[in-house]
Formats: C-alpha cells, sequence, structure tokens
C-alpha cells in the first residue's frame, strides 16, 4: 500500500537549488518515518517492538520521541488516543499509527520553513500542515492556503474550506476505510459516520485530538474544550 | 500551474490520495495580476530509495483559451493491481473532464476501489479546480498510479 506526499511550494524561485534540497530533505524526512514505523515492512522498528524482536529502550531515538508523545496524547486525551492497537488477529500491541503521520509531517514541513520568501502546504495521506516566510509586497501575510474538507457522506464533494497560513489541519473518519478508528474503552472499532477535522498550530496535536473526538463520544471534547488551546473542531 | 512533488510510501492502511494542483486559464492574465501566487514547483514523482527527477518543461501559451475540447490521455501508469492510465479533456485551458480509461480488474478488491474510488477521483479533478482549492483534507481511497497517469495527461496537455 502507499501514501502519497505532495508538496506544494509558492515562491518567486522555485526552481532554486534551495527549494530543491529542502523538498528532497522533506520527503527523505517521509521516507525515514515509514522505514522505522511502517507495520508493513516487517524489519521496521515498530514491527519489531510489536513482536517483542526489539526492546522500546533500544530503539531509535526517533521512536522514543514518539513513544513519549504517544503516552503525552493519551494522557491529554483521557485516553482515548491509544497506541495499543489490536493486529489482524485482534491482539493489542504498539502500534503509533495513530500519531506518527502527523509528527512526521510536521517534521517534514520544518525542511521547509526557512526557504526564503517561500510558503508551502505538505499534505500526507489527508493530513495537511502549512507554513512559510512568504509575504506579499504590501508587506502583509500573502496568500493563504486554501483548505477543502471532504464531506464525508460524498466523498466528491467539498463540505468546507479552510484558509490557513501556519498550521495543521487534520480529518478523522470512516469515509475512506471503513470502521479503522479504534476505540479502546469500548474495545471495538467506531462505525459511526461522519468527520472530525481538527485545525491548530501543530498537525500532530491536530491528528491526535481528530482521532480522539471522532473515537470518544464526550470525555475528549470536554478535556479538548479545556486544554486545547489554539486548536479548533469542525464536526461533519 | 503549480506543480505538484509527490513520493510514494509504503506506509500504514490502506492507499491514500490527495493531490492538488492550479491550472492556469489565461497564461498572460495570471502573470500580471498584483501579489499573484508565482506558480510552479519541480515535478518530479520519486519513489523511496530513487534518486531520479524528470522535469517536464513549461508549457507555451498556445493551448490556453481554446474554445474546442481537446483529450489527452497520460501514461500507463503501474499498480499494485495493475496499470492504470487517465484521460482529460480540456477546454479553455482547464480540466472538464477526467476518467480513469484502463483500471484494475483482477480481483474482488480492484472491483472495490473501481467502484469507489475512481469516480470520485474523476470528480474531484473537476471539483477542485471550479473550487479553487489547494488541497484536501479528508480520506480518499485509490489507486496511487492515478496520480502518475493524471500528471502525464496534464504535461501532455501543457496546462
Amino acid at each position: 500500500m502507499g501514501m502519497p506526499v505532495s508538496i506544494h511550494i509558492r515562491c518567486a524561485d522555485v526552481d532554486s537549488p534551495a527549494v530543491a534540497r529542502g523538498v528532497e530533505e522533506a520527503f527523505d524526512v517521509m521516507r525515514e518515518a515509514d522505514r522505522l514505523f511502517s507495520t508493513y515492512q516487517h524489519d521496521s522498528e515498530v514491527s519489531r517492538i510489536r513482536r517483542s524482536a526489539l526492546d522500546p529502550g533500544h530503539a531509535d531515538p526517533l521512536v522514543q520521541e514518539v513513544i513519549t508523545a504517544c503516552r503525552q496524547a493519551g494522557e491529554l486525551t483521557g485516553g482515548a488516543f491509544t497506541d495499543q492497537l489490536p493486529d489482524d488477529d485482534g491482539v493489542l500491541g504498539f502500534d503509533p499509527t495513530g500519531l506518527v503521520k502527523g509528527w512526521a509531517a510536521d517534521r517534514a514541513a520544518s525542511r521547509l520553513a526557512d526557504l526564503p520568501g517561500a510558503s508551502y502546504c505538505l499534505n500526507a495521506g489527508g493530513d495537511v500542515v502549512v507554513g512559510g516566510t512568504a509575504g506579499d509586497p504590501g508587506g502583509g501575510p500573502g496568500a493563504p492556503w486554501r483548505v477543502g474538507i471532504e464531506d464525508p457522506r460524498d466523498r466528491s464533494r467539498i463540505a468546507e474550506v479552510v484558509e490557513l497560513h501556519h498550521g495543521g489541519v487534520a480529518t478523522s473518519g470512516t469515509a475512506a476505510r471503513g470502521a479503522h478508528l479504534y476505540d479502546p474503552a469500548t474495545a471495538s472499532f467506531v462505525d459511526r459516520t461522519g468527520s472530525v477535522t481538527v485545525i491548530g498550530p501543530s498537525l500532530m496535536w491536530a491528528d491526535v485530538w481528530a482521532t480522539a473526538l471522532f473515537v470518544g463520544p464526550t470525555l475528549p471534547h470536554e478535556l479538548f474544550a479545556q486544554v486545547a488551546e489554539g486548536y479548533r473542531m469542525i464536526l461533519l | 500551474m503549480r506543480r505538484i512533488v509527490f513520493a510514494i510510501l509504503s506506509t500504514i492502511t490502506t492507499v491514500v490520495l490527495l493531490f492538488s494542483y492550479h491550472t492556469s486559464t489565461n497564461l498572460a492574465g495570471s502573470a500580471a495580476s498584483a501579489g499573484a501566487q508565482l506558480p510552479a514547483a519541480p515535478s518530479a514523482p520519486v519513489s523511496p530509495g530513487s534518486g531520479s527527477q524528470s522535469r517536464s518543461s513549461n508549457k507555451s501559451g498556445s493551448s490556453a483559451g481554446t474554445s474546442s475540447p481537446a483529450s489527452y490521455t497520460g501514461a500507463a501508469a503501474d499498480t499494485r493491481w495493475g496499470p492504470v492510465q487517465v484521460r482529460i479533456t480540456v477546454q479553455g485551458g482547464k480540466i472538464s473532464a477526467s476518467q480513469a480509461v484502463q483500471y484494475p480488474q483482477g480481483t474482488s478488491r480492484d472491483a472495490q476501489i473501481n467502484g469507489s474510488a475512481l469516480p470520485v477521483l474523476n470528480q474531484e479533478v473537476v471539483q477542485q479546480q471550479s473550487a479553487s482549492i489547494d488541497t484536501v483534507s479528508g480520506a480518499t481511497v485509490t489507486s496511487d498510479g492515478y496520480l502518475q497517469s493524471l500528471q502525464s495527461a496534464i504535461d501532455q496537455a501543457h496546462l
């Protein structure tokens, strides 16, 4: 299976070596994340941790960073976010999938953030992070990125548009992959229709919240209102 | 046109594809508008581990503003389920229709993808243009080859 990652750059000198280098480095970050975290690769560190062939304490520092982030995400969302997910046989095991995509995309975006006079939009399988240094000649912020949010009940339609200069947009729902979002409280997969989109400064945390809010009925929403400063959600 | 640079990762769950692009309806006009987004990133389909980049040359203005529709068929792209080929119809410098002309037909999984993903993609190609959307957040199941073939068709159309 493949997850395409697309990068859009807007700048005056888009053919410059600096831009080419930044884009290639951003893709390198995503490739490295795939190598470490893919549950589809038998020898990725996550796969090895999952079958107890690798002690998490001996894992790559990036893997340990993600493990820590998963723990924080679980605490912050009252347990709605979990890194213990069932495999095909229903056995729970370490799987940071709910967080890795946003985490990797944020890291990849940091390779684009310093390109002079450029703004970027990185889309990793539906998780979007935008930013950059571009401004307009009059000193204003320049054109924002227009992020369409797919209508979960009719995926050929755009339900809403969010305009953003900096930050992340993450959407969780069942529209494409069916009931793949796991609710640890009920130990089952959520089958509800609709979607949750979260917009905020960090794509990784937007991703965490989108998952938690879609999965959990009440507690995550209360927590979101209390602690997720700078983040907002769109329920569809 | 703002080109997209993309890479395919063999990661997580099912294939999801979100792409966006912006076609210029009037090349002369877009250059003149103040504060306009200055387009074009390097266009380079990249697969993991490969360092090669192919660059398509940018267009001349001759195809913009044509009133009779013209069709362009992208090169067939291989996917794990078989080849995918995309045909676009261009009118007035914009894509007016997009369809998969050859798609995987082997297993029941193919039928599932064909049934739901390709019509969605076909509509999205046209839809995203008219809505002036840069990118889409959501979940779309598709074949990764669709994008490569679509880009090939767009390149041929010199959009």
